[in-house]
């Protein structure tokens, strides 16, 4: 018997919780009724063609929204110092994006030129 | 028939995997990550891979971390989930038009794997629904071999965080390479001066707004941004008539 705890708990399954577990079950449900929202019922409506044209406007949007505070905020607060690796990091990898703009590795550049820039700053100035 | 044979067949299948494989490794650090930060939230290891596996939402993942350790109420912690994914119900009123000629059951599979990165490549990719048999069966075959390989990107890191939870330090940063690989794609969107102008006011909406509880900040800005724009693009093609 205790050698079967002993093992469960190498898993963590000795304080396994159900209620953890429908409750993440519950999450996914949650990713699928907000990603199909608006169309998971049957019936036939569109949307105004004022919006529908308006949505173009959405994805660059929401890019934007999401990243700029995580380059330009600390803890909810504005940065105010230039002392920042991810101010330099994201003009790198921004730089090479507009540099090689239009090569199918653009992208990937990206990645790698901001990470070599935010790296040694992060990591060896402590920025 | 969605994630079918015929549709890995296609080629916009392969297009839709590749153009996103150059964008993985920035999803993958960023679900290494994420793997990290669940691997130490004291939930139980079967707990966190369920987590990493079925959730597939990094941000409503990492907000329902903390009250999930708290021992907050079930309706909390879904409340929550929902508030900040409400992005994607925007995201899937603008889908909705290319999404209406499958079953229910296929276009809710679907829904499921849409995440930001699939949604904004695969509205670059086809600005307008299609209307064509075949236009319809491209657009599906693209948006399977996207989100495939962004499942697979995040959900493998995800759980590969959680096992190497102790010997991956965050202060190494790489959580930054998600935010690189988005800052890539939102300056291959940048193409109209417009689009410029949308990006500029999200954000600064998005930092002014940062208050907002549940990342509703995200929410406003993305509204004003689509309202500024639209208003001014009506009002700009009203005066062209005009002159």
């Amino acid at each position: 018997m205790d050698a079967l705890i002993t093992w469960l708990s190498v898993w963590g399954l000795n304080d396994w919780n159900p209620w953890t577990f429908l409750t993440i079950v519950l999450m996914a449900c949650v990713t699928v009724i907000t990603r199909s929202f608006f169309f998971i019922a049957d019936e036939p409506w569109n949307l105004p063609t004022w919006a529908q044209r308006g949505m173009q406007y959405a994805p660059i949007a929401a890019l934007s929204a999401v990243i700029i505070p995580e380059i330009l905020m600390t803890k909810g607060i504005f940065i105010h110092t230039w002392a920042d690796a991810r101010i330099y990091g994201a003009l790198a990898g921004a730089a090479y994006f507009f540099w090689r703009r239009g090569s199918a590795q653009a992208v990937l550049g990206t990645i790698v030129a901001g990470m070599s820039v935010y790296i040694p700053l992060h990591v060896g100035l402590a920025w | 028939m969605f994630f079918s044979r015929t549709q890995r067949r296609n080629p916009a299948y392969r297009q839709g995997f590749m153009e996103m494989l150059t964008v993985a490794p920035g999803i993958a650090a960023w679900g290494l990550m994420t793997g990290v930060a669940m691997a130490k939230s004291g939930m139980s290891t079967p707990d966190v891979l369920a987590m990493a596996i079925l959730v597939f939402a990094g941000s409503s993942q990492l907000a329902a971390i903390p009250l999930l350790a708290a021992g907050a109420p079930l309706w909390v912690i879904l409340a929550t989930a929902f508030c900040v994914n409400l992005r994607f119900v925007v995201f899937s009123a603008h889908l909705r038009s290319y999404l209406m000629h499958l079953p229910r059951r296929q276009r809710v599979t679907a829904g499921y794997f849409v995440a930001d990165l699939t949604y904004v490549l695969f509205t670059k990719r086809y600005p307008v629904p299609g209307t064509t048999e075949q236009e319809r069966a491209d657009q599906m075959a693209y948006l399977a071999g996207n989100a495939t390989i962004n499942w697979l990107s995040w959900t493998g890191c995800s759980v590969l965080g959680v096992v190497l939870a102790n010997y991956i330090p965050s202060a190494w940063g790489l959580a930054f390479a998600g935010v690189l690989a988005l800052t890539g794609i939102l300056c291959s969107l940048a193409t109209s001066r417009m689009r410029v102008l949308s990006a500029m006011m999200a954000a600064v909406v998005a930092i002014m707004a940062y208050a907002l509880p549940l990342k509703l900040n995200i929410l406003v800005a993305i509204a004003a941004a689509v309202v500024l724009c639209s208003v001014l693009e009506s009002y700009l093609a009203s005066n062209v008539r005009e002159a």
